[in-house]
């Protein structure tokens, strides 16, 4: 007998999400909170990020994803309010444990930033910085590291004459190309990008979302996004957060209101405030 | 040692170079002890002016007149008259005809290319505020004694002393003080927001209505610590006087402006300049400090109330 | 100027409004007060020329008799045929290489860590304000600390070392304040790169933040020895020579030990004399030291308009 196209439809499902081969996880947070001094920017957020996929966060302006993302390599330690409570696990150790070095943690969780931000020094130089300060010292190997970061970040036939020279000269979309291999060129297993395409032309916005595509087989992403066809478009799980208004002391605080595969979320989201923002009629 | 993108197995793996650690701890310290420097030259600063101030009083204790000669009418420190009241008089007077000079000069230049001047204009004639600034205070004192006092002073003032007067110092001290009036006061006019300006001409005022009623009094309290710190600058000023005020190490207690006289830093320079200083612990010599803590005491003062006024316009824009 | 409202709607014409616009006497008032203003302006203008144009004319007898024992001749304040600059200018470089190599490190580290390391410490607030008091103290005061400490307690003596010490704590606040605003001019996104790839916060300030501000603490140096260059109370507190300064045969290092003087104070010395002999003295010594000040003030304007970058 032919099978049923719900039966298809749910071996499929079964295929592609075995549960005896659970995807690892590469960040777990148990009741994250975030705080600037006594103000909480962000209430309990619990979620996994599983390894080689692209994790979208988004949500309204104040909502905090930029401020979750940055606990994931510990950027907020360079603000002088933040606190952070809860836990935050990679690969199943406390971040902000004792003994744990945000140096080191920020090697190998990289970040690219909203607005390019190369360094005023030459395009090697800029490749090169990362890994000099990580003790590589010989020029073949650097000269290697900064070809094959330029490689992966799809940027090598447009620079590889000109590895000398500004990397201010450079369009804006190369310069955020080049922040991307900047971060890969000392070897992470994580990326995190907070909102890269927000301050680049469509087309560039286009080259790195293939970028994206190409390079998620080698490390896990996770993108803070204003576009929701962005996050439509380039991410495995979405997920959604909201800001939640407290009358009395007139705080907004960020929550997360729903985490899901982002096929559903987007066609079939759980919570009435996801479907709301998703279909435009808010944020 | 090649990047290591191992497995991460335990928290060991998330530890730093120790090498890089110290390295980073060690240059922290570093800047940390430079930034505590700064607080040893005040300290150094302060201690020296005090001990030997107390000494100085110690020490004019001792002798006849005691405390007394504090307040005799004249500063005579080799004849132990430590008269301050000849030397704040002195400074009064000079920092004052100084301030006469300065005010108009600098708080008008500053309105000019604040307000008025177009940018062209602005680009070359700021550039002279910001030579005069650069005159060493040695040359001023020079002009003040060979061409202010002989070619200003003298012709405008029968009976002015043909060769040193407090007068001729205090043109010679205000020209000094000129660029800094100017620089603060410019300060404070554009830190008053351009909305303000636009507001003003919106209702149909005119250029100097505008200035005038809008944005110089918006920008007051930085005027005022302009001025405060022109005088803060005026009373400190040594070289002009040193040269042009007459200081022979001392003089009668006066208020005439048109003859040579005594100021707190001219009596310092007196005391102090030279090779033919007059070392030693005599009290003659000591006053030399007494005169000093007064003197910091005074400019210490000024110059936190002028700090305090320029916070509070920063503040309100 | 009262408002008024035209006796019909459309009937205002251009010449109306422009009427109302510039009132004839209000205007007289507007160009007089600007009047006043220029001629402020003019008035430092005119001040600054007559300075030069003295100086020039009663030093010319100098130039044009024999410029080079002018600047080759020894500090004499007693003869003024041989009289020249010549210590002055030796001191005044000696002084500034001190001040070179003792205040502009310690200010840029102290600037490092007032921008990239204290933040809003309380530390760093108190640092901030002592460091502005600093800048206000009369700069005799601190030829009262240079006598007290260096030349006695430290027993240097009054020599170049201690004078290049007393200049040294003078032009400290200055270069913390401007390394402070050079620093603070690189935009923190530099800083959130290098943070980024796993920088420790000393490399992040060594490979980035202090080369980005680089022409800007450049700008600030050459502007603190300008100043040291001109100043001569603190140095005469600590005893550099007015009248004669008799110099051997001594080794770089000897003379840095020994007695001294610089160009303010031989203007200082050459003023006080009497005689027109002196007072053209005076005139050739000032218009050298104005040369050197102007110059290195122009340079470091200069260097500031070249290398400002536009972030």
């Amino acid at each position: 007998m032919e099978p049923t196209t719900e039966q298809t439809e749910h071996a499929v499902f079964a295929e592609a999400h075995d549960p005896e081969e659970p995807k690892e996880q590469v960040f777990v947070t148990d009741d994250l909170h975030v705080y600037y001094g006594d103000f909480l920017a962000v209430r309990k957020v619990d979620l996994e990020i599983a390894k080689n996929e692209i994790t979208a966060f988004i949500g309204p302006s104040g909502c905090g994803k930029s401020t979750v993302l940055r606990c994931f390599n510990r950027m907020n330690d360079l603000i002088e309010s933040a606190r952070v409570r809860g836990r935050v696990d990679y690969h199943g150790i406390d971040l902000y444990g004792s003994g744990i070095d945000a140096v080191e943690v920020r090697r190998r969780i990289g970040m690219v930033f909203q607005k390019p931000n190369p360094f005023p020094k030459s395009v090697y130089d800029n490749l090169a910085f990362g890994p000099r300060i990580s003790g590589v010292k010989k020029k073949s190997e650097l000269d290697d590291i900064v070809e094959s970061s330029l490689r992966r970040a799809a940027l090598w036939d447009e620079v590889k004459d000109r590895l000398k020279s500004s990397a201010m000269g450079m369009s804006g979309g190369q310069q955020q190309r080049l922040c991307i291999a900047r971060a890969i060129a000392v070897e992470p297993d994580v990326i995190l990008m907070d909102e890269p395409c927000s301050a680049l032309d469509p087309i560039a916005t286009g080259k790195i979302e293939e970028l994206m595509e190409e390079i998620k087989t080698e490390y896990t992403i996770i993108i803070v996004t204003h576009n929701m066809q962005q996050a439509a478009r380039v991410s495995d799980r979405t997920a959604f957060y909201s800001v939640e208004v407290n009358e009395t002391s007139d705080t907004r605080t960020g929550i997360l209101v729903e985490y899901e595969e982002t096929d559903k979320l987007f066609t079939n989201p759980n919570d009435e405030r996801t479907e709301r923002y998703v279909t435009g009629r808010f944020g | 040692m090649a990047l290591s993108n191992s497995e991460i197995r335990s928290a060991a793996d998330l530890r730093i170079d120790p090498r890089r650690n110290r390295v980073d701890i060690a240059m922290k310290y570093f800047f940390v002890a430079a930034a505590v420097t700064t607080f040893a030259v005040t300290a150094a600063i302060i201690a020296t002016l005090i001990v030997d101030a107390i000494d100085f009083l110690r020490g004019i204790a001792e002798t006849d007149e005691g405390l007394g000669s504090l307040f005799q009418i004249g500063w005579f420190p080799r004849r132990g008259m430590f008269d301050i009241g000849t030397l704040v008089v002195g400074t009064l007077i000079v920092t004052g005809i100084a301030m006469l000079v300065a005010v108009p000069l600098g708080i008008g230049a500053a309105v000019y290319l604040s307000e008025y001047a177009r940018p062209r204009v602005r680009r070359t004639l700021k550039p002279v505020l910001e030579v005069l600034a650069g005159v060493p205070s040695v040359v001023l004192g020079y002009f003040a004694i060979a061409y202010i006092n002989p070619n200003i002073i003298v012709n405008l003032f029968s009976g002015a002393n043909a060769a040193f007067t407090l007068a001729a110092a205090g043109i010679g001290v205000g020209i000094l003080t000129i660029p800094i009036i100017a620089s603060v006061t410019e300060d404070a006019l554009s830190a008053v927001p351009l909305a303000l300006r636009e507001a003003s001409y919106g209702l149909g005022a005119n250029r100097w209505q505008s200035t005038f009623k809008v944005v110089f009094p918006a920008a007051i309290s930085g005027v005022i610590a302009a001025l405060i710190l022109g005088v803060s600058r005026a009373i400190g000023e040594t070289m002009v006087v040193a040269i042009a005020a007459g200081a022979t190490g001392g003089g009668l207690f006066s208020l005439d402006p048109l003859q040579p006289g005594q100021t707190m830093t001219a009596a310092m320079a007196a005391l102090g300049f030279g090779s033919d200083q007059v070392a030693g612990d005599n009290n003659a010599f000591q006053s030399l400090y007494f005169v000093g803590l007064l003197l910091f005491v005074m400019t210490l003062f000024l110059n936190f109330a002028s700090d305090r006024l320029v916070n509070r316009l920063r503040e309100a824009y | 100027m009262a408002l008024s409202t035209p006796k019909t709607i459309g009937g205002a014409t251009a010449a109306d409004v422009t009427a109302g616009v510039t009132s004839g006497r209000r205007d007289i008032r507007g160009k007089i007060i600007e009047g006043i203003l220029v001629v402020a302006l003019g008035g430092s203008l005119l001040i600054l020329g007559t300075l030069i144009v003295d100086l020039m004319r009663r030093s010319w007898p100098v130039w044009s008799d024999s410029p080079g024992d002018f600047l080759g001749g020894p500090l004499n304040s007693a003869n003024a045929a041989q009289a020249g600059v010549w210590q002055g200018i030796k001191g005044t470089i000696e002084l500034a290489v001190i001040v070179a190599v003792v205040a502009i490190p310690l200010g840029t580290a102290c600037a490092v860590y007032l921008e990239e390391y204290a933040g809003s410490s309380r530390l760093a607030a108190f640092t901030r304000l002592n460091v502005r008091n600093l800048a206000g103290v009369p700069s005799i005061v601190y030829g009262l600390l240079g006598l007290a400490l260096f030349v006695q307690f430290f027993d240097l003596g009054r020599t170049v070392w201690a004078g290049g010490l007393a200049l040294s704590a003078l032009v400290l606040p200055i270069v913390i304040i401007t390394a402070s605003e050079a620093l603070r001019a690189v935009p923190y996104s530099v800083r959130e790169g290098a943070f980024g790839v796993g920088a420790t916060r000393w490399e992040t300030t060594r490979s980035h933040v202090l080369p980005a501000a680089a022409p800007g603490i450049l700008t600030g140096v050459v502007l603190s020895l300008a100043r040291a260059a001109g100043e001569a109370a603190p140095i005469l507190l600590v005893g550099a020579a007015t009248g004669l300064l008799r110099t051997g045969n001594q080794s770089l290092l000897e003379q840095f030990g020994s007695s001294f003087t610089a160009m303010p104070v031989v203007i200082f010395s050459y003023a006080r004399q009497p005689g027109d002999d002196f007072r053209e003295l005076t005139a050739a010594a000032s218009i050298v030291l104005l040369v050197l000040v102007l110059f290195m003030n122009a340079l470091a304007i200069w260097l500031r308009n070249r290398y400002q970058r536009k972030w």
